[in-house]
């Protein structure tokens, strides 16, 4: 029984170990690509590491992506803002002022999560253009806070629903009205809320492609749509395609791996729970 | 407005029919009422910007899909049903709507099989959980066209697994998203019906992205089962896996339907991914709807026949969520 037992576990950790190493298969190209130089990368070499590490891919890639890099903070980071603060004022009215249809209201909120967004496109670029905010970044912050108000409310609401209703009722009775129980009650228990909304969109914002690829041009262009210009121009060769695919991914990376258990909450919430 | 009840009769005060219980409360005060205006106030520029970027642009697409505006210059003459006839009647739209059943059907089974097996192997009280968990997840923390760059250097047919393949005296390399082959290769139309063999190389990319979604689900799901239901299941003496087919997996039911709706809706938009690694593909093998609306639209000048797309795509995205979203509301409301 016990050697059974042993063997058993022995099973789950090697399943779990070449699991892991599986994925992490394109973690390894990833790094043994970009850390070569151009004239040792050849087909036949893929898999092998480089005989000398070099950060000259890494310079290239950075050298083309760099500007993308600043207009992808711009965007990203005040978009994360905006659409974390409409959440929780939005979760807040939805889970703890419920009022007549405010169940509709949720739903007509909720639809906008999961339209695919060709759906709103054309009118989207024709508004931009007319308003003046086409090919901008505050055009592009513009489209990514209206298009988070259906997660970041989801997520806020359900992290609401889990303050018991008990300390509304205590505001009340004291004499408390809606903003300053916000302000006083709700806001100071927010913290966890605001670090799982912002990492979600943020991480949402900064991976987004089909937003600014149809609403920006260069020099506006975040740093997923330069990133495929790299990759899709034939001159460039695979080494500091793999470097810039590394540089784009590094600041949500760093978010996952210092806050990975919010995301893990952010990924939860937006399987809609009622 | 924290003192609302000296507050004197406000014109915009919802009236008494709206529902002031609120928890225990049951008691008619003027303020409940004015703190409940309040509440819709709080909603109403998110309601009102949604109203019109998602409600009124859809509208307004649906619009643009019945015109004649298929050329540079807008023209919003009334033109029927003829942008979406001419669309159902191209190579490339019947060649979508088959790669975008199999992609969704392969991509949600592959996530589901990978997910629940990681889910499964996690939830063995083992050791470094996190650190295995962390290393499923983190996929999804990455952009789609990151992906798509990645994986097209891993299965450039050339180089990557192909040279494991070889090294492993494989005769017969696989030619992965270059592959044009369609198995079982029915005519239908003008296309052939199958899989597209080239879909695996993306379907192997998103499966990789996104199983760990379903392993979080899944995880959280078997987590809440009880000991107790998992116990009895033991003592009863069910063997490993007939516990898992007769107990947990239908404990799971509910939770696998979130998985599946949430992947579906991310599979129809699938645009990114496909659009960094393969393109349409030689003969349109792995183009999808919203890769075809595109370029239809933005590179080809044909808006309304774009429009005509988009709406496809909306309405195939409406049918599976909108019942999900009523339902599991109504859920909600009733607990």
């Amino acid at each position: 029984m016990l050697a059974l037992r042993r063997l058993n576990r022995a099973m789950v950790y090697g399943a779990l170990i070449i699991l892991a190493l599986l994925y992490l298969v394109p973690v390894y190209v990833v790094l043994v690509t970009s850390l070569k130089v151009n004239s040792a990368i050849s087909l036949s070499q893929m898999w092998n590491l480089p005989s000398s590490i070099s950060l000259s891919s890494v310079a290239a890639a950075w050298g083309q992506l760099g500007p993308n890099f600043l207009n992808s903070f711009e965007l990203a980071v005040p978009a994360t803002l905006v659409s974390a603060l409409l959440g929780s004022l939005n979760g807040y009215a939805l889970s703890k002022w419920r009022f007549r249809g405010s169940s509709v209201v949720f739903f007509l909120i909720l639809f906008g999560m999961f339209i695919p967004y060709q759906s709103v496109l054309i009118p989207l670029l024709r508004v931009l253009d007319t308003i003046g905010l086409y090919n901008t970044i505050v055009g592009l912050i513009l489209v990514h806070v209206v298009y988070g108000i259906p997660i970041t409310t989801l997520i806020f609401r359900n992290f609401y629903m889990a303050i018991p209703d008990e300390i509304i009722e205590s505001g009340k009775i004291d004499g408390t009205g809606y903003w300053g129980i916000f302000r006083h009650i709700i806001l100071p228990l927010s913290i966890p809320g605001f670090v799982v909304a912002a990492i979600w969109q943020f991480t949402q914002v900064w991976n987004n492609f089909l937003f600014a690829v149809a609403l920006t041009n260069p020099p506006n262009q975040p740093v997923t749509v330069a990133l495929v210009n790299i990759a899709g121009s034939q001159t460039v060769q695979w080494n500091v395609q793999m470097a810039s695919a590394l540089l784009v991914s590094i600041p949500t990376l760093i978010v996952y791996i210092l806050l990975g258990k919010y995301f893990v909450r952010g990924l939860l919430a937006g399987s809609v729970k009622g | 407005m924290g003192n609302g009840t000296e507050l004197p009769h406000n014109p915009a005060e919802p009236a008494p029919w709206i529902s002031t219980k609120q928890g225990g409360a049951r008691v008619k005060r003027r303020r409940v009422s004015w703190d409940q205006f309040s509440a819709v106030a709080t909603l109403a520029p998110s309601l009102l910007l949604l109203g019109v970027f998602v409600y009124g642009f859809i509208a307004w697409t649906g619009y643009v899909s019945f015109t004649n505006w298929n050329s540079f210059i807008p023209t919003f003459s009334f033109a029927g049903w003829q942008n979406y006839i001419s669309v159902f009647n191209t190579f490339r739209f019947q060649s979508d709507l088959r790669n975008i059943v199999v992609f969704t059907v392969l991509f949600i089974l592959g996530c589901l099989v990978v997910g629940m097996a990681l889910a499964l192997l996690i939830d063995q009280r083992i050791r470094a959980e996190s650190l295995f968990r962390s290393i499923f997840i983190f996929p999804m923390a990455i952009s789609f066209v990151v992906t798509g760059v990645i994986w097209s250097w891993i299965l450039n047919p050339q180089t990557g697994v192909n040279l494991i393949l070889k090294a492993f005296g494989v005769k017969t390399l696989p030619t992965w998203f270059l592959s044009t082959t369609i198995v079982p290769n029915i005519t239908l139309g003008q296309i052939q019906i199958g899989i597209p063999l080239a879909l695996f190389a993306v379907l192997l990319a998103a499966v990789w992205q996104m199983s760990g979604f379903a392993m979080a689900v899944y995880l959280a799901g078997l987590r809440a089962i009880s000991e107790d239901i998992k116990e009895a299941a033991r003592i009863d003496g069910s063997g490993g896996w007939r516990m898992f087919w007769s107990i947990i997996l239908p404990q799971l039911r509910s939770t696998t339907t979130t998985i599946v709706i949430i992947l579906t809706a991310a599979s129809l938009k699938v645009f990114g991914l496909v659009y960094a690694m393969t393109g349409p593909g030689q003969e349109f093998v792995t183009d999808m709807p919203s890769l075809n609306m595109f370029q239809t639209t933005f590179q080809g000048d044909q808006f309304a026949q774009g429009a005509a797309i988009a709406i496809v795509i909306l309405l195939l995205m409406a049918i599976f969520i909108v019942p999900y979203l009523i339902s599991t509301l109504r859920q909600g409301r009733a607990s």
